[in-house]
């Protein structure tokens, strides 16, 4: 993978004052005594107030790791951050020192996870957890923060919120517990959330409260939020803009409706053809060959060539730069142009 | 390998009958002197034909009972009460040799491709195992032959017999479990959520091939998913559950275009779909609050304490799944009908 | 709970480990690849240990010793002369003589036989009845389990020293051979337990994995379940707490022996060698320490031996 200046990013005049969040050439490394895996390889994207991005991919496409170097939680060893910027407002958050940094964590960019159940203490009541952090970080009194405690409960709407404060996690359902973790997130009013599946592990009718309860919530408190999933249908929901993630890079970013409407990278392509929808009846699912890189080995050229049915000889020998398509948006093919015209395959 | 497909067998008449099953786990307390104090109903008096040839879809949200409705019928739990057959034989009161039998004609995919494939036995021994267990399914010395005839039905290299599961990624080891589900090539295979654990592009990959061998080897299927596009891609009759209960069954039409039960209605809303153009569209049902604890199940219909449509009745009476006046399939609502819009989905 | 969970949660630990496309991508189909087992893995990690090859190292050379002590010692242990009590060293007898006037080095590594015997047979008795036990409670569970588990208990209860006494008291046979299988099956008898509850754990785990209600469902019947399924997967942890136990069995038998109610002389054992140590202790104390270190080496060998063979068999600590 050639080392390029930061590469443009769809539809994005840089605004005067620059971007809210704006992830610069990332790489990152896993070095464990099997070898060294390029976990993320040049990912660049950016984050501008109150609007959504959705980060998209499979397994060890390299979503969440790039969440977490944003957030500051990468496991060190095994990973390295090999070079790249990650600059919020205008701040390199990498240069920081960890004390400024831990300021940055939580009370500016909160991070939500799959996992709630092991994302709350098991042993704390949940109005203890949410009041700590308030106490702790903003330095509130103990009848301040369970005051406000019981706020930011009503605000995820969980009932009753006020007798609800000395319960513990495992009294909670699924869903209540995924909203106490909001809570948490939201406790020291920040302004980027980032939600890492944030809804994959429950069910249908769950799924869609917390998908709207996140929705409302970022634009009645005028966050930004980075929406990383595998799910094609969430992400239609919800986020403005999308960026496609494969082999730890970002190979198709655009706005959310021209990239479902006409995909310009055979990857995004392939995926959407793959899902069986609710809407469409009797349509064979169409397949991606093959399977994803091992990221140890990932292979020259294009990292999608092997699996690609655009794929030519140039796709194994060059690795392709983002070609900006005509309405800004991006895609690392080399057959931007000719996957997106392609409406048949 | 060959179709298995008999002449004799008609496809569409019925090989697994499943009447009122019932499964309770008894909640106990005490240490010394265990007295029972209540019971989780997971499973609820559940009733289905499969016919032979076809997927029978089984959905509904975790808890409903649908994946231990799956080991009952695998007779890995005891039912508490009811009657299943399999091609007329009683599935549920078999033992020893009969169960056996049994067992050649009915298998389970399980859904979690890392765990059901035990770590220490190559891939030739796990799929050659039926055969250690059944010696009559192949003939003396053509075990390995098999094997890897089954590697090969189902896409993975032949000559790959002798790797260890984690050699393999999800995908493929999920179609070694598939593998190891046909080896004694059983009529019926259930299917416990067999994608539900793999990527996206993978699922399709194994979805296909679901529907391949379904075509080649003339299979019945039992679909257990809570994914309901998956469900309905692959499904020719579906099956909603909820709380241990089936609350509405029907062909895939009728329970995707004319749902009449609140539930599946609901469900069904919920489904993201993947188009941004249809975000905001009116339609989309949202329930409140969650599914009740199987082990203090609401009384009358389980489903009232979600449904807007819930009146005294329902508290009272217990909604028999039965043909409605506002479809003929069977749905367990005092106030079963369609839903005013034209797409049910809610998404025009 | 989710049915999505196991993606998200093999997503971490595969990016982690660097893996996520397996042997089987098309571009590599055609490559032959040598097949990986768990133990494969385990040698791999284990490779790279110090503290394996220097534990490893250790037991190979006391078990040299316990087989050829004359490849470690010209001198012969039960010669000795009382006009050289407690000489300096001199000649092969690089530690000097005792009381008795013997070689205390030769002694030291005639010792190891005895001390080693007792230790492995021990180990592998209180094996095969850890993984009876275990087993049988693990997999049948109910009351079976219920009985065996306070079985356990009682056994656990037992100080291990007071009832090696008694019983021991009984054996006044004088045969040298006789009293050696006596305190293994004293050992093994009182030492069992802690491996029997390590393997019905590691059987009910097992258990209730997937893989077994797939044998299952084949139609598996309880030996085969066992013996394919269970037994291997649960091995492992059995074995690491059987080389830690070796070691505590052969410092029991120092124990007994120097209590006086263990091995006898003229049996040689590091255990005889330190009580015979201990109580010309002022005159001079190499007759005490040379033993005591060759027993404390060997101990912490097999524990650190088993230790990283812990490590290496848990996949979690990779």
């Amino acid at each position: 993978m050639t080392e390029s200046a930061p590469r443009p990013t769809p539809a994005s005049p840089t605004p005067p004052g620059g971007h809210l969040l704006d992830v610069r050439d990332l790489h990152v490394e896993f070095r464990t005594g099997e070898g060294v895996a390029k976990v993320i390889n040049g990912v660049s994207y950016h984050l501008d107030p109150g609007e959504t991005l959705a980060v998209l991919g499979e397994s060890g496409s390299g979503k969440s790791v790039t969440a977490q170097a944003v957030m500051g939680i990468l496991d060190s060893p095994p990973a390295v951050i090999r070079s790249g910027q990650i600059r919020y407002r205008g701040r390199d958050l990498l240069t920081l020192p960890e004390e400024q940094r831990r300021q940055v964590r939580g009370k500016e960019i909160a991070m939500i996870f799959q996992d709630a159940l092991s994302a709350l203490n098991p042993v704390f009541p949940v109005g203890w957890q949410i009041s700590e952090t308030l106490r702790h970080r903003d330095g509130m009194s103990r009848a301040d923060a369970r005051r406000r405690t019981v706020e930011l409960m009503d605000l995820v709407r969980i009932p009753g919120a006020a007798g609800r404060l000395g319960d513990h996690p495992h009294q909670f359902s699924g869903g209540m517990r995924q909203r106490v973790m909001i809570a948490m997130a939201l406790a020291l009013d920040p302004k980027v959330l980032i939600a890492d599946e944030p809804t994959t592990a429950l069910d249908v009718t769950v799924q869609a409260q917390i998908m709207d309860l996140l929705a409302d919530l970022r634009r009645d408190l005028d966050m930004a939020m980075i929406l990383i999933t595998h799910d094609l249908g969430v992400v239609a929901g919800v986020a403005d803009r999308i960026a496609v993630m494969y082999a730890g890079r970002i190979v198709e970013h655009a706005d959310v409706r021209p990239l479902y409407r006409a995909p310009a990278h055979p990857y995004t392509k392939g995926l959407l053809a793959s899902i069986p929808r609710l809407d469409v009846r009797g349509r064979e699912l169409s397949t991606i060959r093959g399977l994803p890189p091992n990221l140890m080995r990932i292979p020259g050229g294009c990292p999608f060539h092997p699996r690609c049915p655009y794929a030519q000889q140039v796709c194994v020998d060059v690795v392709p730069d983002d070609l900006v398509l005509a309405d800004g948006r991006t895609s690392a093919c080399h057959f931007a142009q000719e996957v997106h015209d392609d409406r048949d395959r | 390998m060959t179709a298995t497909a008999d002449p004799a067998k008609v496809r569409g008449e019925t090989i697994l009958t499943v009447d009122d099953l019932v499964k309770h786990f008894p909640i106990t307390r005490g240490v010394l002197f265990r007295r029972q104090v209540g019971a989780v109903r997971a499973v609820d008096g559940v009733s289905f034909t499969l016919r032979r040839g076809e997927t029978l879809g089984i959905v509904g949200e975790s808890g409903c009972g649908k994946s231990t409705l799956a080991r009952v019928l695998m007779r890995l739990e005891t039912p508490t009460s009811g009657r299943a057959t399999l091609q007329g034989r009683d599935l549920l009161t078999a033992g020893g040799g009969e169960l056996r039998r049994l067992r050649r004609n009915m298998q389970m995919v399980m859904q979690d491709p890392y765990t059901s494939l035990n770590p220490r036995m190559t891939v030739g021994d796990i799929i050659g195992e039926p055969f250690d267990i059944h010696p009559d399914a192949a003939p003396k010395g053509s075990k390995r032959g098999r094997v890897q005839e089954l590697l090969d039905v189902v896409g993975l290299n032949p000559e790959h017999v002798n790797r260890y599961p984690h050699q393999f990624s999800g995908g493929q080891r999920q179609r070694i479990g598939i593998a190891r589900a046909l080896a004694l090539r059983p009529e019926v295979i259930v299917c416990d959520e067999p994608v539900s654990a793999l990527d996206v592009s993978i699922q399709a990959q194994v979805i296909n091939l679901l529907e391949q061998l379904q075509d080649e080897f003339g299979l019945s299927y039992v679909f257990i998913a809570h994914d309901l596009s998956v469900v309905r891609h692959i499904c020719d009759r579906v099956a909603v559950m909820y709380l241990g209960r089936i609350v509405e069954i029907g062909t895939e039409e009728e329970i995707y275009e004319r749902a009449t039960h609140p539930y599946t209605q609901a469900l069904l809303s919920a489904v993201p779909v993947p188009d941004p153009e249809a975000r905001g569209t009116a339609g989309i049902i949202r329930l409140t609050g969650d599914v009740p604890s199987p082990a203090d199940p609401p009384s009358g219909c389980h489903f009232r304490t979600r449904c807007w449509k819930a009146e005294d009745i329902c508290a009272r009476e217990d909604p028999p799944t039965v043909p409605r006046p506002a479809d003929p399939h069977p749905s367990a609502c005092h106030f079963a009908a369609l839903r005013a819009r034209s797409d049910p989905t809610g998404r025009g | 709970m989710s049915d999505f969970e196991t993606v998200a949660a093999t997503e971490d630990q595969a990016a982690r480990r660097g893996v996520s496309g397996e042997p089987g991508t098309p571009d590599r189909v055609g490559v032959p690849q040598k097949p990986r087992s768990l133990a494969g893995d385990a040698w791999r990690d284990l490779r790279r240990k110090p503290v394996f090859w220097i534990s490893l190292v250790l037991v190979v050379l006391v078990a040299a010793m316990a087989a050829v002590p004359s490849l470690f010692t010209a001198n012969d242990p039960r010669d000795c002369v009382l006009s050289r009590q407690h000489a300096g060293a001199s000649g092969g007898a690089i530690f000097g003589y005792d009381f008795q006037g013997c070689d205390t080095y030769a002694r030291a590594v005639y010792g190891a036989r005895a001390s080693l015997l007792v230790g492995a047979l021990s180990a592998l008795l209180t094996g095969a009845i850890a993984l009876v036990v275990g087993m049988v409670a693990g997999y049948f569970g109910r009351w079976v389990d219920a009985v065996l588990s306070r079985v356990i208990d009682i056994v656990l209860g037992i100080p291990l020293l007071l009832a090696a006494i008694v019983l021991l008291k009984r054996v006044s046979t004088s045969s040298d051979t006789v009293r050696l299988f006596a305190v293994i099956f004293v050992l093994a008898v009182l030492g069992w337990t802690t491996a029997a509850r390590v393997v019905r754990s590691s059987v009910i785990t097992a258990k209730e994995q997937d893989y077994v209600a797939a044998a299952r469902m084949l139609g598996a019947g309880h030996g085969r379940i066992m013996w394919r399924h269970i037994l291997p997967n649960a091995l492992a942890p059995a074995i690491v707490v059987l080389t830690i136990a070796l070691g505590s069995f052969i410092a029991a038998e120092a124990t007994l022996s120097f209590l006086g109610i263990g091995l006898k002389a003229p049996t040689i054992s590091w255990g005889i060698e330190i009580d015979a140590g201990r109580v010309h202790m002022r005159e001079s104390a190499t007759p005490l320490v040379v033993p005591s270190a060759f027993l404390a080496l060997t101990v912490l060998a097999f524990i650190m031996l088993g230790d990283a063979i812990r490590d290496a068999f848990d996949p979690k600590l990779r």
